[in-house]
Formats: C-alpha cells, structure tokens, sequence
C-alpha cells in the first residue's frame, strides 16, 4: 500500500489541478465579478459616498433613508407585487394557452410557430418604442380602432392606471419563450394516458386537468418562478416607457425621473439607477441592491430546491 | 359529443360511427384555426403598423391614418444617414460580435468540467452559476462601475461590459453544461483510452458533438448584447460615439420629437437583424430555449 501512496496522491493533484484550470476563467469571474462587488456592495451600503473623496462611515443611516424617507422605495415595490401577481399570471396562461394552440394547429405548423415567437426576439428598446407609438393615445392605431368601436380609449403609458396593463400587454406579446417551453412539455405528455383518459368518457376539459395539468405542472411552476426572477430584473421596458411617453429624452438621462406616470412604473432596478447614477447616493443604492439580491435569491433557491423536474444540480 | 364519441365501441358496422368523429374533427379544426388566426393576428399587426408608419410622411405621422398615403421609402435613408447611426452599429456589432467569441470560448472549457469531471465542490459550484445567472446586474453595478470608471478608467467606452465576457458567462456555462450532460460519457472514456487528454478530448470528441448546445450559446449571447440596454446606460452613456443601436435608438425619439415616422423606421432597423439571425438559426435557437433548464 505505502508504495502506492505517492503516484495516487500525484495522480489526485494532477486531476485536481485539471479541473481548477478547466474552471479557472469562471473562478477569476466568479471572484471578480461576483464575490468582490457583492461583499463592496455590503460595505457601501453601510457608508456615505458619492464618489469623490473618502467614504465615511455612517452605521445604518442608508437602510432608514431607503426605508423611511426615500420616496420611491416602497411604489417600486409595490409594483413589482402588481406585475408579479399580474403579468407572471397572464404570461403563464397564455403561454400556456399559446401552446396549447401550437400543438393542435396541423396546418402551417411551423409558420403559424415562427409568428408567435418572433416578438420574443424583438429588441426590449424597440419593442417598447413600438408599443409607446402602437398605444399613444393620439395618434395610436390602438386607440383609433378601440374608439371606431365606440370602446373606450384609455391613455396606456400616459396614465398611471393603465401604465401597468400597458406594459403586460408588451410582457404578452413577447411570450414566445414559454411557448416554446409549454409545446416541448405538452408534446412529452404520453399520449396513452389522453387515451385511457377518453376511454373512461373524460371530456376536453378534464382531460386537461387531469392529464394534462398534472404532467406539465413541474414546467408550469418552472415558468412561474422564472417569471418571478424576471420581474425583479424587470428594467429596460419600464424605464424606457416611462421616458420615452414623458416626452424627456437625453443621452445622460439626468433629467428624467423614473417612474412616469406618478411612479406607477417603477421598479427596483431603476431605483439602484436613480440613486447611484443620478444622486450619486452610492451607500443608498447599494441597500437596494442588496434588497434586490435578497429577493432574487431567495425564489432562485426556490428553484434550485425542488427535487426533480425543476432546475437539479446534481447528478441526472 | 365526446361522451358519444368515447363510448365503448359494440360490435356495430362501421359507417355510422365514422361520421360524427369527423364532423367533430372537422369543427375543431376550424376553431383551432381561427383562434390561429386571431393569435397570429396579435403578433404580428404591432409589426404591421411599426411598418406602415415608418414609411408614412411627416406630416401624416401626425394623423390618424394606418396606411401611408405615398410610401416614403427615404425614411429608411433618412435615418441611416442620422448622425452616429453607424457608429452605433458598429459598436453594438464589435459588443455582441466580440462578446460571443469571448464567452462561448471561456464558458466551454467550465461547463465541459461541470458537467463531466468528478470533484468536491462540484454540485456547489453549478449552484453558484445558477445564482450567478439569476443575479440582476443592478445588484452589484456600484462597485463594478466604481472598478471600471475609478480604477481603470474605462468609462465611456463598452469595454466594461466585454472583457468580463473572457471570464465565463453564466448563463452559457449553465446552457453548455445542461447539452453536455446529453452526451454519453462512453465517447469520452474511448477517447481517454486512446491517450487523449482533456483538452484534447474536448476539442476532438465533445466540441464536434456539441456543435448545436454551442450555436444556442452563441446566439442567445449574440442577441443578449445587441439587446442589452442597461450596460451600455452606464458604462457608454457620457461618450456618444460608444452608444450601441439599443441605446442610441431611445435617444433617437427624443432627437426627433413627434416624428414617429422616422422613429419607427429606426425601430425596425433595430429590429430586422435579430430577426434575419432567427431565420438563418431557428432550429439552433428553439432547441436553445428548451435547454434552459427544463428538465421533464
């Protein structure tokens, strides 16, 4: 045994090191651009910096500004609950809904396929842009056939109320993702229990709920979840929305408040934006980063800890 | 009708029961279809009218109409010849080309070790890249913009948000490891046996059969860079001649004001490259999309 020792133990480093200089570009990244910003975010939020000269020490005061007195902190997170309960809820639907479709349509499959998932790729910036001018309410083509209907013609991105909607309409446009998910997951569904299903004289419906529903529900809460995380990453649509219906556009962006309409906008992302980037408060922005780390982590662990059919780190 | 269509079958002749099934099939078909329609209809109109309006005249832009009256195809000119529009161009080329290189390059060789070497940490280190993947960027933006503008002095230009991309992406590596756990690991073992090391392994034997979880990567890096809005935002944003097409194209709108016309022009300039990539690489793609984790 003795004499084997060595050439094993040489044998283990040398694996040892192979595998550290497979990982190293992630290690140096995970170090870099992860572990040493997360731990500066912590110190920064316990201190007073606007960038120049020295940062000073100054115990909680940040996490009260943000809490207490900071005026966007709590509509932000008021509407980041809204889109979680509404436009995760819409998108999951009709993904769901949409992929449904997809697998009964047996014509032009793959063009009728191709449409519903072009959206998805349109860039956040055009998109949005698109979607400001589709719903202006003067001159809009939206409006103009809502009003030819005799509906009403609400101010979409104009109006505190409908800000929201608008923008989960633009979320529903860009479903294609979880169609894609949806249609993989629906095509898995074994086909001998659908017709087990009809034989014991369940209708459309139940076949669906009790066939369907059960067999995807590891993927419809994979899709749920996701759509969570997403939400608290929620940024570009928002803001440029806001900006661009407020009429206040700038390369520097210093002019523009986030949140237009009346904050009903927001989101906490942007928050880390007008603190740091535009009060220059770097300790205040960084309490809401960390809230925002909190939050993101927390449904990330939800979707690692599930066993089975979500996310597994582990073996197959 | 489904009860009638579902019951158990007595030994009948065939003829009567044939009939209902197809006229319930043939009922469905259309419902199926129109709902089709009508869904086809959602999508692809906000691409109609962003066209349509794009090449209405000025004036017209104004009004209410949807489709233009003379069709003003110089928009397009317009807005190409736009002060800074090809800048932008190529900078959000040079970022998301460049980009891509880099990550699929660094990501590789990480999730080839993730997914195939056996070690202590291993489990924990994939769940650190799922952490890292779902990390918004805005969480640790103060003390990486400090790093870049403070202590290197690369504010106003996209280099902040390329050269972390030599280091592995975590969203790549996740995606990689997730395609190569599809590979068996016996074309591994016979290459090894042949005397092949790792590295020469995953040139030789993984990186061929991992052509399409590489594709996927390569463009949904591709896309996320020429998307990416809030990089650009705070690292290029005091130096116009460093603004990226995503970018440049909000601060567009406010160049022109009301002209919608020529804001929507811009918009599908934006928009048409992405979606003439997807033509060329949709299977690439789609297939990308349900390797994101699902795991039925």
């Amino acid at each position: 045994m003795p004499t084997h020792t060595p050439t094993l133990r040489a044998r283990h480093r040398a694996s040892a090191l192979r595998t550290l200089a497979f990982l190293s570009p992630w290690l140096i990244g995970f170090g870099v651009f992860f572990a040493y910003p997360l731990v500066s975010t912590v110190y920064f939020s316990l201190m007073k910096y606007d960038g120049f000269g020295v940062p000073e020490f100054q115990g909680l005061d940040n996490w009260t500004y943000v809490f207490q007195d900071y005026p966007m902190f709590w509509p932000a997170l008021r509407n980041t609950l809204w889109l979680v309960l509404v436009m995760v809820t819409c998108r999951v639907v009709f993904g769901l809904g949409i992929g449904l479709l997809i697998t009964k349509i047996r014509t032009a499959t793959g063009a009728f396929r191709t449409l519903f998932y072009l959206p998805y790729l349109a860039p956040p910036v055009a998109a949005t842009l698109a979607f400001v001018f589709l719903l202006n309410p003067g001159t809009g083509p939206v409006n103009s056939v809502l009003e030819g209907m005799g509906l009403p013609a609400p101010g979409w991105f104009t109006d505190a109320t409908w800000s929201k909607p608008a923008l989960t309409a633009l979320a529903l446009w860009g479903v294609g993702d979880l169609m894609v998910i949806f249609m993989a997951a629906l095509l898995d569904v074994p086909k001998e229990q659908y017709e087990a299903a009809s034989l014991d004289g369940a209708r459309a419906w139940q076949r669906f709920r009790f066939v369907t529903l059960p067999n995807i529900s590891p993927i419809v809460l994979f899709a749920v979840v996701t759509g969570v995380i997403q939400t608290m990453q929620y940024y570009t649509q928002p803001l440029v929305a806001g900006k661009v219906a407020s009429g206040i556009i700038g390369g520097s962006g210093q002019q523009f408040e986030p949140g237009y309409p009346d904050k009903s906008t927001l989101t906490l992302p942007q928050l880390v934006y007008n603190l740091g980037f535009q009060r220059f408060d770097y300790g205040a922005a960084c309490v809401v980063a960390l809230v925002l780390f909190a939050l993101s982590m927390a449904f990330t662990a939800l979707l690692m800890r599930r066993r089975g059919g979500l996310i597994t780190a582990g073996d197959r | 009708m489904t009860q009638l269509l579902n019951a158990p079958a007595p030994p009948r002749t065939a003829p009567p029961e044939q009939r209902p099934p197809r006229r319930k099939a043939l009922l469905e078909w259309i419902a199926v279809h129109t709902l089709g329609v009508a869904a086809a209809l959602f999508f692809t109109l906000p691409f109609v009218f962003v066209v349509l309006t794009s090449l209405m005249s000025d004036q017209q832009a104004l009004t209410r109409d949807l489709v233009p009256d003379t069709w003003q195809w110089e928009n397009y000119r317009k807005v190409w010849d736009t002060p800074g529009f090809l800048t932008w161009w190529r900078n959000t080329l040079l970022y998301a080309g460049l980009g891509t290189v880099l990550t699929v390059v660094s990501s590789l060789p990480v999730a080839y070790a993730l997914a195939k070497f056996r070690f202590r940490g291993r489990n924990l280190s994939v769940m650190l890249v799922i952490s890292m993947m779902m990390l918004p960027p805005q969480v640790v933006v103060i003390p990486m913009y400090l790093f870049w503008a403070k202590q290197l002095d690369l504010s106003g230009s996209l280099w902040p948000l390329i050269i972390p991309m030599a280091f592995g992406d975590a969203f790549s590596i996740f995606l990689l490891r997730q395609f190569l756990l599809t590979i068996p690991d016996e074309y591994l073992d016979a290459a090894r046996v042949d005397g092949c090391g790792e590295l020469r392994t995953l040139l030789r034997v993984v990186l061929p059969m991992a052509r399409p979880g590489i594709a996927a990567v390569a463009l949904f890096q591709f896309f996320y860079a020429w998307n990416d809005y809030f990089g650009p935002q705070i690292y290029a944003s005091e130096n116009p001649a460093a603004w990226t097409l995503s970018y440049g194209l909000e601060s567009f709108k406010g160049a022109h004001h009301t002209d919608w016309n020529l804001t929507m022009a811009a918009t599908v300039l934006v928009m048409a490259p992405v979606i003439l990539v997807f033509f060329f690489a949709q299977k690439a793609f789609v297939e990308g999309v349900t390797l994101t984790g699902v795991k039925g």
